[in-house]
């Protein structure tokens, strides 16, 4: 008990911050699995980004913070409320839900878990200390990772846009309207 | 940081959230009375001197009349959509440098809430987050109207972020900065003015906040004749107060927005000679801050002409309809913007500021083109005919 509170004790503000941040993120992460109408869902989720966005801003990160919120939660989460509000689940869908799905979802689920854990408590994925002299703070900024995607990630982040550029194509192609198809 | 300086940063930002509700409350104002001179009325003129009050009797009518949720509504989503609405539009004024700096003793401070080197993201992030209001209004009111309202909003406002993302990028191309106040700093002399660099990325972008504040003509989501009252439908009271006096702040930054982007934000043409004869006769501090002074007035008149031009635009045109607003969006607007980023990048390479200059006037010269060749049609002159 004293070492908890020796431990509350010890922490800065940003440290503070940290564990509200953490403690809304968990709380609306499990709000999207648990709530019963799908809209709730999506908006949890859109909770969850926030908090996300968050973490990046502690982390000076400024430019993935306001990014995560632009695409995530400004454009594909729009669309996401969109299509269930089209849908229009308000029913139950039953259907989907037998027990053999369930099973199944628990043990992907559970294998997913001990995946990431096994990941992160493995020796070559520990975060590197760092000293708080010697460490840059314009680190997560905007000109620091332009410089850094440009000349040293320079190959991957090309084969990444040449991947969405043919993500888009194919939304293109998938989209377009044969001859014969029923106008709207 | 000094107390002082938290201070005086403080009262800036309650000067700045003070100041937006007030223009956002007079705009209702002018807008009745824009509108009243378009069709020859005179428009409120009971309620104080020239109809002053006008905002005060509106918005106490507006929380005294029945505040309804409606049976079947999702009662906690249709609270929460006007609250949604409201926050974001006051949001988004945060980084807009309305001045240069303040100076007293040692300390200089930007008139400026926040300072962060991604102004123009937050403020797009911001705006990208302003459709939640109306969803989620609209969904959880439980009307088809309103749903429908809801919908049109989310699609339209998706479709229009694109092409005012892409001529955004030629900007920041130009000035290879994210930061607000750098871009309106680049923007020192007259001819540098974004307006003169980037006509078409200026045009794009204008309609693009049209089309972002829901304003006519590009106001399906409440378009009145198909959807009834669109997703305010279900809402009385200040919830539908709310949803509206959100436009008006909405069209409030996005003209602080457009004037600081494109029309030089606080500078105007003999700045700097001004400055310079201010401070030679007042003193360094006193000169500098007047100066500044000049600059915000400039700023606020800018800002002021574009929510005149917005309110003009709306009593002249009619609306789109839907198909037609989509294909302007889709069809038009964001292969422009590409051709505008690629002619920019083009420019920039030779460093010539103007290149897209060359799109605007074989834009002009097709247009021409296509009249003169069009058949012309005979002259319906009445009394003859």
């Amino acid at each position: 008990m004293t070492e908890t509170i020796d431990f509350f004790k010890s922490l800065t503000s940003t440290g503070y911050l940290f564990l509200v941040l953490t403690a809304i993120t968990l709380f609306s992460a499990i709000g999207v699995v648990t709530a019963r109408n799908p809209i709730y869902s999506v908006l949890a989720l859109i909770a969850t980004f926030f908090c996300l966005s968050g973490h990046y801003i502690l982390l000076n990160a400024q430019f993935l913070a306001a990014v995560n919120i632009i695409v995530y939660a400004g454009a594909i989460m729009v669309l996401f409320l969109f299509t269930i509000m089209f849908l229009n689940l308000r029913r139950e869908d039953e259907e989907s839900k037998t027990n053999v799905t369930k099973m199944i979802s628990v043990v992907m689920g559970g294998v997913l878990m001990v995946m990431l854990i096994t990941i992160f408590r493995a020796k070559s994925a520990q975060v590197p200390t760092y000293s708080t002299t010697a460490f840059n703070a314009k680190t997560g900024l905007v000109e620091n990772l332009g410089l850094l995607l440009y000349n040293d990630y320079i190959l991957p982040f090309e084969l990444a846009s040449v991947l969405f550029l043919v993500a888009m194509v194919g939304a293109v192609m998938l989209g377009k309207r044969e001859t014969g198809d029923r106008h709207f | 940081m000094d107390l002082t300086v938290l201070l005086v940063k403080g009262l800036i930002i309650l000067i700045i959230f003070v100041i937006t509700l007030t223009i956002a409350a007079y705009s209702t104002y002018g807008e009745r009375k824009v509108a009243a001179f378009l069709q020859d009325r005179i428009g409120p003129n009971r309620a104080g001197p020239w109809g002053l009050l006008q905002p005060l009797a509106d918005g106490g009518k507006m929380f005294f009349k029945e505040d309804f949720i409606p049976a079947q509504a999702s009662k906690w989503l249709f609270i929460l959509g006007p609250c949604l609405a409201m926050l974001t539009a006051l949001m988004s004024s945060a980084v807009i440098p309305f001045g240069d700096t303040i100076r007293f003793g040692d300390y200089a401070i930007p008139v400026q809430a926040i300072e962060i080197n991604i102004g123009v993201l937050y403020i797009f992030g911001v705006v990208s987050l302003g459709v939640y209001g109306v969803m989620v209004g609209g969904w959880a009111s439980n009307n088809k109207f309103s749903l429908l309202g809801a919908i049109r909003a989310a699609s339209q406002n998706i479709s229009y972020e694109i092409a005012l993302g892409l001529s955004l990028i030629a900007i920041l191309m130009m000035t290879g900065s994210l930061s607000l106040r750098a871009i309106i700093d680049e923007q020192a002399t007259f001819f540098e003015w974004n307006i003169f660099t980037q006509p078409l990325g200026f045009v794009i972008f204008l309609t693009c906040a049209f089309a972002e504040c829901n304003r006519t003509p590009f106001d399906l989501p409440e378009c009145e004749t198909e959807l009834v009252g669109g997703y305010h439908t279900e809402y009385s009271s200040m919830k539908l107060g709310f949803y509206l006096f959100a436009e008006y702040i909405n069209m409030f930054v996005s003209s602080a927005f457009i004037a600081a982007l494109y029309f030089g934000g606080f500078h105007y043409p003999f700045m700097s000679e001004i400055s310079g004869a201010l401070e030679n006769s007042l003193g360094v501090i006193a000169g500098h801050n007047v100066a500044t002074a000049i600059g915000i007035i400039m700023f606020f008149a800018k800002i002021f002409f574009f929510i005149f031009f917005f309110m003009w635009v709306r009593w002249t045109l009619p609306r789109f309809r839907y198909d037609q607003l989509m294909n302007l969006g889709w069809k038009t607007f964001i292969p422009l913007a590409i051709l505008n980023v690629v002619i920019t990048g083009a420019g920039l390479l030779y460093d010539f500021k103007y290149a897209t200059w060359v799109i605007a006037i074989t834009m002009i010269g097709m247009v021409i083109v296509s009249n003169a060749r069009a058949p012309k049609r005979e002259v319906v002159r009445p009394g003859v005919a």
